[in-house]
């Protein structure tokens, strides 16, 4: 089989389509979905600006095929917050600058996303730990741990 | 960067899977976790006709203890081992597996996986060999079980056949007064390591050397095996393990590449030895 049709969930929304056996989740994403909020920085699994979350766990969506998800949850950085209406992590990200060009940031987010509801109130080690496998040129890390460590303590918990 | 074109092929059995491999002829890939496998084919040094996902064969996630084995399905994620409770008996694999990759890579990346594709940089062929381990293929001719020491045979080869799947991984127990370590340097935690060594020492009367055993990773075609017969009745002490390092040092057959010069490898085996022999003797009982 060369082409397939998929069917999952993304951001909430059932999605059926007929993809390439060969799209990688995260261009099925980006050109076929639109959903453009997911980056693809190496495309071989070394930067972790691809991270999204699979049934609740973040992967490296340029090394999963889409038909992969086949029946499973995806949530990309979309189904996190809008732009009236930002994610507590999203908000603690612009309240710390924890972000300055953007393009490693869903890629943070979703990590992060993964680390706060497995361990609510993780330690500043918790954190570096979480999101080592995310690159950033810009930030120098300091002030994205920060953010992640304000989201966790901010009262209104991530629940997204 | 995209994969060059495939036949997908998802099978629900092991059956199936090692007859869509027989089928295709030498010329398929098994998928798991796709960690090793996805980056090859993105970056297309691999070009499979055919790839056979095996994430929705049933029976390849299970984890349990037999007879002081610890069982691993192939399927089994790191992540998903790391967090299970059977595997507090074995400290070398709970230390290996946080040192692998990043959490979104132990997420997907599977044991088995690791095993089958033998990067000479992964931490679980070490572990599998300094533990004496094992693992079961299934193929068109039946089950079989290949040690550790037939299985890794070169830089990214091992004794299974084209048309045969790795189906479970076999961690014996350590002695109950053996300590063990897995000691590495990476450049960045999480990125592949530079070298690495799994020790396993055994201290006897008066705290003498009864059994060490090392394994390295990153200087050598696969897990490279070290001799430590010589450290046999020495005193459980500094000297005792920078000798094993030396011994180490110069068991190994490093390359030079990007990330640092044969000298340079050779002398950090060295050095890693030491602290991992050292570090296991501090955990023997």
């Amino acid at each position: 089989m060369k082409r397939m049709t998929l069917h999952c969930r993304v951001n909430g929304q059932a999605v059926a389509r007929e993809v390439d056996v060969r799209r990688t989740l995260a261009d099925f994403v980006r050109e076929d979905l639109g959903l453009t909020g997911t980056h693809l920085g190496c495309e071989h699994g070394a930067c972790g600006a691809c991270t999204l979350l699979v049934d609740g766990r973040s992967v490296r969506s340029c090394l999963m095929f889409a038909v992969q998800a086949e029946g499973c949850e995806v949530q990309t950085v979309e189904g996190l917050g809008t732009e009236e209406s930002l994610h507590p992590l999203q908000q603690a990200f612009w309240d710390h600058h924890g972000l300055q060009c953007g393009f490693c940031t869903p890629g943070f987010l979703m990590a992060a996303t993964e680390l706060l509801r497995r361990d609510p109130h993780p330690d500043e080690q918790a954190v570096r730990e979480a999101l080592s496998g995310n690159l950033c040129r810009c930030t120098g890390y300091q002030n994205i741990v920060a953010a992640v460590l304000a989201a966790a303590e901010s009262t209104a918990a991530p629940k997204a | 960067m995209k994969p060059a074109p495939f036949e997908y092929v998802a099978p629900t059995s092991v059956a199936e899977a090692v007859a869509a491999l027989s089928t295709a002829g030498g010329d398929a890939k098994v998928l798991a976790g796709g960690q090793s496998l996805v980056p090859l084919m993105n970056l297309r040094l691999a070009r499979p006709a055919v790839v056979v996902d095996i994430n929705r064969v049933a029976g390849l996630d299970a984890i349990g203890v037999r007879s002081g084995l610890l069982s691993v399905g192939a399927l089994v994620r790191h992540a998903d081992l790391a967090a299970h409770p059977d595997v507090a008996g074995w400290p070398l694999l709970r230390d290996a597996l946080a040192l692998i990759g990043h959490p979104a890579i132990r997420n997907r990346g599977t044991v088995g996986g690791s095993i089958a594709h033998a990067d000479p940089a992964a931490e679980l062929p070490a572990v599998l060999s300094v533990l004496g381990g094992s693992v079961m293929a299934v193929g068109p001719r039946g089950t079989r079980e290949i040690p550790a020491g037939d299985l890794f045979l070169g830089y990214l080869t091992t004794a299974l056949a084209a048309d045969e799947i790795l189906t479970e991984v076999r961690f014996p127990a350590l002695p109950g007064a053996a300590g063990s370590a897995f000691v590495e340097f990476a450049r960045r935690h999480g990125d592949f390591a530079l070298v690495g060594a799994a020790a396993v020492v055994s201290l006897g009367r008066g705290g003498k050397v009864a059994d060490a055993r090392l394994s390295l990773i990153g200087v050598g075609p696969g897990p490279v095996g070290v001799d430590l017969a010589p450290l046999a009745g020495k005193p459980g002490a500094e000297e005792t393990w920078t000798a094993g390092g030396e011994l180490a040092a110069a068991a190994c057959e490093p390359d030079s590449d990007l990330h640092g010069p044969a000298e340079y490898r050779r002398r950090l085996a060295g050095v890693m030895a030491g602290r991992a022999l050292a570090r296991a003797a501090e955990r023997a009982r």
